[in-house]
């Protein structure tokens, strides 16, 4: 009797070790000095960070605060006016960007999915390996295959995206990206676009990221996920880095006002 | 004081249903709508008649067929007013005998049925209308466009010219799909160094939508012929006709197909590029495997119908000599003093366009179940 289970995505997960702190390795994606600006909006008024390899670093802010412009930047889907940009040492903002190592080391997942609906499933993963890593289609296909049943979709790999639910649409993207093989991962608000009730597929298959060690960045208003797994968390306003810290330091004893606020007001909506 | 009444003001329902007007039956309004049918169909059966009397020879059984089918549905519209008369009468026995509600859904019938006077009464009034023009003057309207031995002497020729329009067509339509999609995907050339190009299609487009196509065929075909255009002696006289009517005809709907892949490939969101660009697409992949795939199926209605215009426009190519079907249709008006052949030219065009447009239909119905609902 052969019983392959695919992996059932909701299966709670052990949150990573809390005093493993990556923070000694070297920087992996560091922003230095970061200003951007849409016309009149200075979107990200200087922001200087370090992000070490296999941290997982949260932000988190009021819509409009700047973290999925930040995220974005780091894949060079947007330009920055001023500061610099490195993944991997190598520059990630300013004209010498090598656009295509950038975006072979850096995967995005986006909050609306973004799949191809013209594609199937399948199609959809195996279209950036085939084309831009020149895989042949087998080796592709195997690559999606094993992707798709990982995260229990292997029977969808011939449906059209527009099929599946939400929860599965974003799991396909993120399967998607990790097609490619990336060393980073910008996760931007993932699952807001989601039924409450399948939010936990998606958050589950992130924890898996997680614990294989995988860098992460994401731009979440999920706090309890964020506190289970970041190793840091970047409390952001107005375009700055009000505070950067350890779950523990930012929900436990927050110094910075307006993440106090922020705080209280996520606090008295879960009441509500 | 005796012991005094306690006056309940009444309840919304209670006031309504001493104020409201009884079942209105419909019955003086369903026997005017009855006269109204009965006269129309009269009218009809007598435009009919006449139509079938203006053959001199005697009507051909075809006709005879058409005009009593006609005359048949024509019965739908009294037959209605009856039904409308029968309803409201019921209407009426049933508010007499105290049952409101009954009544009221039989009056409801009565005026559906008025409804259904007017609406077949208009179709009829519009058929005896054109019968009555066709027919008229002792059927020499019908005589000028449709004679059956002319048609049957015309038809041959007709046909086989009708195949050189369809080859401009063919032909056009190929280039047109090819050459719209470069000026296209030149407009969306990013960049200050794209700018001159981007300059030059934007002209383009602009000129060739601003030009009459007649006068981009005149200009075309023959002032390449008169200016004897290099490699243009390579082709037969005949050929070189045909391909210059096609080069003038592509400039012209060319420049309408870029605007139609343009607003296509605009329509897609820009979310769909940032997410095959963040996957490492170039550019260009990003336009070939995403934005043209999809725009492609939004822009198959808008250019369905730009072909339909083209398919038509074929017949532009008689003013520079060509003998396509409107040319040779006007050969046969001359010989026979009659339209008659231009009319039949017509009826091919919509043999040919028809069928495009139900087949274009057909394939967004499909497209959009198999991308939905599967």
């Amino acid at each position: 009797m052969t019983v392959t289970d695919p992996i059932d995505p909701i299966d709670p997960i052990d949150p990573i070790d809390p005093t493993d702190q990556p923070g000694q390795l070297a920087p992996y994606v560091e922003f230095a000095g970061v200003h951007k600006h849409y016309g009149p909006n200075h979107v990200l008024r200087g922001i200087d960070l370090d992000i070490g390899h296999h941290e997982v670093v949260c932000f988190i802010g009021a819509s409009g605060c700047g973290k999925s412009t930040l995220l974005r930047c780091v894949n060079a889907l947007e330009e920055i006016q001023q500061g610099q940009i490195r993944v991997a040492g190598e520059a990630a903002s300013g004209p010498g960007v090598d656009v295509d190592f950038l975006r072979r080391v850096v995967g995005i997942v986006f909050q609306g999915y973004n799949l191809f609906p013209h594609m199937t499933v399948l199609r959809n993963i195996t279209l950036a390996p085939t084309k831009v890593l020149k895989l042949p289609e087998a080796e592709a296909r195997g690559r999606a295959m094993t992707l798709l049943e990982r995260i229990g979709l292997a029977d969808k790999a011939n449906e059209y995206p527009d099929r599946l639910s939400g929860g599965q649409q974003q799991r396909v993207a993120i399967a998607r990206a990790l097609a490619m093989e990336p060393e980073v991962m910008l996760l931007d608000e993932i699952t807001s676009a989601l039924d409450p009730a399948l939010v936990g597929e998606v958050l589950a298959m992130v924890r898996e990221l997680v614990e294989e060690g995988m860098t992460i960045l994401m731009a979440t208003h999920e706090m309890g996920f964020a506190r289970d797994v970041a190793n840091r968390i970047c409390f952001m306003s107005e375009g700055n880095l009000a505070e950067v810290g350890t779950p523990d330091e930012i929900f436990h004893d927050p110094r910075d006002e307006r993440l106090r606020t922020f705080l209280r007001r996520v606090t008295e909506a879960r009441r509500m | 004081m005796t012991e005094s009444t306690v006056t309940v003001p009444p309840t919304a329902p209670e006031r309504l249903r001493a104020t409201r007007p009884r079942v209105r039956t419909r019955l003086g309004s369903s026997v005017v709508s009855l006269a109204v049918a009965v006269a129309v169909v009269a009218l009809t059966w007598w435009s009919l008649l006449a139509f079938r009397a203006s053959f001199a020879d005697g009507a051909p059984w075809p006709v005879t067929v058409v005009v009593a089918v006609l005359a048949a549905a024509g019965l739908a519209v009294p037959a209605s007013g009856v039904l409308a008369v029968q309803a409201a009468l019921r209407a009426r026995s049933l508010d007499r005998a105290g049952q409101h509600a009954t009544a009221r859904v039989a009056a409801a019938r009565a005026r559906d049925m008025q409804w259904y006077v007017l609406g077949f009464g208009l179709t009829a009034l519009v058929v005896a209308f054109l019968t009555f023009l066709i027919g008229t003057n002792d059927g020499s309207v019908r005589e000028v466009f449709f004679r059956w031995d002319i048609t049957k002497k015309s038809f041959r020729g007709l046909a086989e010219a009708f195949w050189l329009n369809i080859k401009i067509f063919m032909a056009t339509e190929v280039l047109v799909l090819v050459w719209a999609l470069l000026v296209a995907v030149v407009r969306r050339i990013p960049g200050r160094a794209g700018a001159p190009i981007r300059f030059l299609a934007v002209a383009y487009v602009d000129v060739f939508r601003g030009l009459p196509a007649i006068l981009v065929l005149t200009l075309v075909v023959f002032g390449f012929q008169l200016a004897k255009l290099p490699g243009l002696s390579l082709l037969a006289p005949e050929q070189q006709l045909f391909w210059l009517v096609v080069l003038a005809l592509t400039l012209v709907y060319g420049a309408y197909v870029a605007e139609v892949y343009r607003a296509g490939m605009d329509s897609i969101h820009w979310s769909q590029s940032a997410a095959a660009r963040s996957l490492g697409l170039s550019q260009g992949q990003t336009l070939r495997y995403v934005i043209i795939p999809q725009g492609v199926r939004r822009m198959v209605p808008p250019l369905l119908n730009d072909f339909i215009g083209l398919q038509k426009d074929t017949a532009l190519a008689s003013v520079v000599g060509t003998v396509e079907v409107f040319n040779k249709a006007n050969l046969y008006k001359s010989q026979f003093f009659n339209l008659t052949a231009v009319a039949v030219a017509g009826l091919l065009f919509l043999i040919m366009t028809i069928p495009l447009a139900r087949f274009t239909d057909w394939l967004i119905r499909r497209d959009q179940q198999r991308m939905q609902v599967g």
